[in-house]
């Protein structure tokens, strides 16, 4: 029996970017908060100390920073026929843990989507027809636009210090920066980054071929910088331990160098940490949620009561927490009914690598940041024309070489034996004159098919059932990645690479091959009660007082990295909360 | 003529009310409890004597109720409760025996307290001020919190031998101010020297614990640390810092060349956090008017192993942060090229630091309290060594080298801290 604590104003589940964002705007609401954070604290300078953080081998390779298999997991499988089986080692996306989640070890390309990406299905029936889509195809509108993030966006860009340069100012395009994008109020906080040699010539190359390149947005310093909460940052040493690893040189944003130094000081502030929330409570009408419940590290559950629920958990989580809450009606792929666990997608990763005559290349790619890296976006989204090309959606090209770090960073040409002296002498000869990974950063849009639901075999500690991730690639995707590859290859050989290795992303889906964290979906925001769990806000259509941040509200994902739009909703959320709903708590949308 | 009339019925009136509280004073056996200006200048004068860092347990939630030990070369002295607990506190007190505490170093039963209660220093409040702090004291919640204060080694123990340490070390009496100097001098005086009570860690102490007070302020050794030089001296002191750089320091625990940490950290969250700008103004315009004493040792050349080793050490170590340059981040990473930390005769906190990492303090204004990792784990002796002696000779600094064997005493020493 689960022993009551005192009520609060707000219960959040999972400290990480939107739990500590929406933790910030409801306390300044003063409202009284606690979150309940399944992992350890952590703390950048002694967590993340610069004298033993840039070590590969725990962290890259043995995956310190994130959940362990062991603690919970999820279940596989490609196609609904097939019988799903537990993922006990992590490979295509990397599930964080601990205060701060993700945003402690992520890169911090800071992305904003394309205007076009927020109306997607109505923009691309409008410009190819209805028929022009994929049956299966599950694409919707999200029932937020580009404008109305835009403040939003705006506010984590300068709450992180993002280093950049602006394409679009107020509709005006700018030198250097993405053309492509959104109208932005102001200009990115901080320059970009400086680039390194081989980004610098992927930016030369693709200039020739006609693109325009331009700095991808990075969450790691350019120049020192204090935030608006008085927080400050110190300016990145491009040490190229940024992705897997925390930051304790106050040079990447996260939020332990972005909000929570403050948010710990507020005396209407409360955090749990390594207390795993184990289901949202709801009265008996089911409409109504009453708390959460949770369990301590020593095994015993407590029932937190509060009159609001803040959902800010993994994507996987969000909705597991849903499903096993019997909050909103589960998705059926079969009956096409029902929506928690639709829409789930995750993104669609190709890479091409460059091998460069070493007496006339050095790239000494160890010296990186995370994301740092020059972009063209002319293969995003829908900036160019689909029609001939059989397929929708595309991604970034990006020379984002974020490290040469030595057990990671060996590439060696096509055909060279996996190990040996051959091997080595391959490495020696192409560690500083190869560019690896170039990233191709491509979309993954919803099918009828690719869904979360609770698995009906396993379970996990608590004797819960695991969720169950039936996941491939559809045509679409690898087409779309078979001819972004081809695209990036041209530069490649324009920047003079004496090999180039494409290696464009193919089907099945294999959950071994690391490609993003970035899963998406499942919990989704739309206008429809009957095609989304959420509404425009991230309320939940079922139980008003419940709001579920991150990108499993996404109705499918973009040719972009998440973290700006997941902040963005995050913001945009905590506004409708403050300005709407705490005057009048009710459903803010009319079903 | 009608304004002087109107003056003169104001003065009237003011002698007046002044009879009245001193009427209530003696009807009601103490101060006035009910006076807000009274409690809130003993508040504030509480907090610029930084009280609650002594006679609270960090972290207990019991704030005034003592019982933390305060540790001194002589033994570990227990700070009482003075919350106005009748029993166990000081509620029981009168006023005058209060004053006799606070300011003359003299308990109620006659016996002297150990100058780890720095009467010496609260020696230069007037007793209305101690009476104002007095009075807020009694605004207290009241917590039953016996305590027993002297856990000394003989011959220490023995209290009546304080009568003899006050002969040598103790100038009673209250701030008298200097009329050669400004009125915000003067404050700053009062303040330093007075509540703030600074010369207890910054002012060098005899064997016998007294203060020299011919090198006042020039930095002192104590539990572990050094409190650095705040005379105006160029090298060692706060001569390359503003009036401003001296009030941002005490007022954010950060400025452009450094950061709070250690016993430092605590009081300015305690205290100077939340003393006005205009007091902090004036102990900056004291302070750097105290003329330094430090000669420039001879500085250890560039071609010195230790400076070549230490150089390499710097930059793979600490430049990452401290900048190629040494001037690190304004407010979050301290300018070593620029430090009274690393300058000063007694490496001691400086050592600390590379041994053991440090935080700095979080305060309202600057609330990001930046921390730097122990190297104790991957430097050893001579490598702390010699990046320590490249340290104080580099840029413009010079200072005497630092010896493996300096570093091997603070590390066996910090061994056996807990702090």
């Amino acid at each position: 029996m689960a022993r009551k604590l005192p009520k609060k104003d707000v219960v959040i589940v999972g400290l990480g970017w939107t739990g500590s964002i929406m933790a910030h705007e409801l306390t300044d609401e003063g409202l009284d908060v606690i979150a309940i954070e399944r992992g350890p604290w952590r703390d950048a300078p002694t967590d993340f100390p610069t004298n033993y953080m840039q070590d590969e081998l725990r962290y890259r390779i043995r995956h310190e920073l994130f959940l362990r298999p062991a603690q919970t997991t999820f279940t596989f499988r490609n196609k609904m026929n097939e019988t799903a089986l537990p993922i006990r080692t992590w490979g295509a996306f990397m599930p964080p843990n601990g205060v701060g989640g993700g945003g402690v070890h992520w890169n911090a390309e800071t992305w904003r989507f394309l205007p076009s990406d927020f109306v997607l299905r109505t923009h691309l029936t409008e410009r190819y027809g209805a028929s022009f889509l994929p049956e299966d195809m599950t694409i919707q509108d999200w029932g937020v636009t580009y404008d109305d993030l835009e403040p939003h966006y705006d506010a984590f860009e300068y709450l992180c210090g993002t280093s950049g340069t602006a394409g679009n100012l107020k509709g005006q395009i700018q030198q250097g920066g993405n053309p492509f994008e959104g109208p932005r109020s102001r200009p990115y906080p901080n320059p970009a980054q400086k680039q390194g040699f081989g980004h610098t010539l992927f930016a030369k190359a693709a200039t020739e071929l006609g693109y325009k390149p331009f700095p991808q947005p990075s969450g790691n310093m350019s120049r020192a910088y204090t935030n608006p909460l008085g927080l400050r940052l110190g300016p990145c040493t491009y040490c190229g331990f940024c992705e897997w690893f925390g930051c304790g040189n106050y040079s990447k944003a996260s939020p332990q160098t972005t909000i929570l130094p403050l948010l710990i000081r507020k005396s209407n502030f409360t955090a749990r940490d390594n207390s795993e929330v184990t289901r949202i409570n709801t009265d008996r009408s089911g409409k109504r949620a009453t708390g959460v419940t949770f369990v301590d590290t020593s095994g015993e559950e407590w029932e937190q009561p509060a009159d609001l629920v803040i959902l800010s958990a993994y994507t996987m989580f969000n909705v597991q927490l849903l499903l096993l809450s019997k909050i909103g009606q589960p998705y059926d792929p079969v009956a096409n009914t029902g929506v928690v666990g639709r829409n789930f997608t995750h993104q669609t990763m190709s890479s091409v690598d460059g091998f460069f005559d070493k007496s006339k290349f050095n790239f000494n790619p160890f010296i990186a940041s995370g994301a740092i890296g020059m972009c063209i976006d002319e293969f995003n989204g829908d900036n160019f024309d689909h029609g001939p090309l059989g397929f929708v959606g595309g991604g970034y090209l990006g020379q984002v070489q974020t490290n040469g770090r030595p057990i990671e960073t060996t590439p060696v040409p096509d055909g060279t034996p996996k190990w040996g002296a051959k091997w080595k002498d391959a490495v020696r000869d192409n560690y500083l004159s190869s560019l690896k990974g170039g990233s191709i950063h491509a979309s993954f849009y919803s099918y009828r098919d690719v869904y979360l639901d609770l698995d009906p075999a396993y379970k996990d500690r608590f004797g819960r059932p695991l969720m169950r991730m039936t996941i491939d690639f559809h045509d679409n995707e690898l087409k779309a990645a078979t001819y972004l590859t081809d695209k990036y290859a041209e530069i490649v050989k324009a920047m003079g690479a004496k090999q180039v290795d494409k290696s464009p992303r193919k089907g099945p889906y294999d959950v071994t091959k690391y490609q993003t964290t970035h899963l998406n979906g499942g919990a989704i925001m739309g206008t429809d009660p009957k095609t989304s769990v959420l509404n425009r806000y991230l309320q939940s259509w079922d139980v008003p007082n419940l709001f579920v941040m991150g990108a499993s509200a996404f109705p499918q994902n973009a040719g972009y990295n998440p973290t700006g739009t997941v902040a963005a909703l995050a913001y945009w959320a905590a506004a409708a909360i403050r300005s709407q709903y705490l005057k009048n708590p009710r459903p803010l949308v009319d079903a | 003529m009608r304004k002087r009339l109107a003056t003169l019925l104001l003065a009237g009136t003011g002698v007046l009310v002044t009879l009245a509280v001193a009427i209530k004073s003696v009807v009601a056996g103490g101060a006035d409890t009910q006076s807000f200006t009274q409690i809130e200048k003993g508040r504030y004068l509480a907090t610029a004597a930084d009280c609650v860092a002594c006679h609270t347990v960090p972290d207990f939630g019991r704030p005034f109720a003592g019982g933390r030990a305060i540790e001194t070369p002589f033994g570990n002295i227990v700070a009482p409760n003075i919350t106005p607990d009748r029993d166990t506190g000081i509620g029981a007190w009168s006023d005058a025996a209060f004053d006799d505490a606070v300011r003359r170093g003299v308990r109620e039963d006659g016996q002297r307290l150990y100058p780890a209660m720095p009467f010496t220093a609260y020696t230069k409040m007037s007793r209305d001020d101690v009476l104002a702090i007095r009075a807020y004291l009694k605004t207290l919640q009241p917590v039953h919190n016996p305590v027993v204060a002297n856990n000394l080694p003989f011959p220490m123990n023995i209290r009546a031998a304080m009568w003899a340490w006050d002969m040598l070390y103790f100038d009673p009496g209250a701030y008298k101010p200097d009329p050669q100097k400004s009125a915000q001098w003067n404050r700053g005086a009062f303040l330093v020297q007075g509540p703030g009570h600074c010369g207890a860690c910054h002012t060098p102490k005899s064997l016998l614990g007294g203060d020299k007070t011919s090198e006042a302020l020039r930095g002192s050794t104590l539990q572990g640390w050094f409190a650095p030089d705040i005379t105006d001296d160029q090298r060692t002191g706060l001569g390359s810092w503003s009036n401003n750089d001296i009030v941002a320091y005490l007022k954010s625990g950060h400025n452009r060349i450094t950061a709070a940490t250690g016993p430092m950290a605590e009081e300015i969250e305690h205290s100077t956090s939340k003393m006005t700008d205009s007091d902090l103004t004036a102990m900056a315009v004291y302070l750097k008017s105290l003329t330094g004493q430090t000669e420039t040792p001879t500085p250890v050349a560039a071609s010195d192993p230790a400076m070549v080793a230490g150089h390499a050490i710097y930059r793979d170590q600490c430049s990452a942060c401290h900048g190629l340059d040494g001037h690190g981040v304004a407010k979050l990473f301290p300018s070593l090229a620029n430090s009274s930390v690393v300058r000063a005769s007694d490496p001691t906190t400086m050592i600390r630091i590379i041994l053991r990492g440090a935080r700095s303090v979080a305060t309202p204004a600057e609330p990001t309290a930046p921390g730097m990792p122990s190297f104790a784990w991957q430097l050893d002796d001579a490598q702390v060594a010699s990046v320590s002696t490249y340290l104080r000779n580099a840029w413009t600094s010079t200072a005497p080298a630092v010896s493996a064997e300096d570093v091997s005493k603070a590390r066996s020493s910090l061994r056996a801290r807990n702090d």
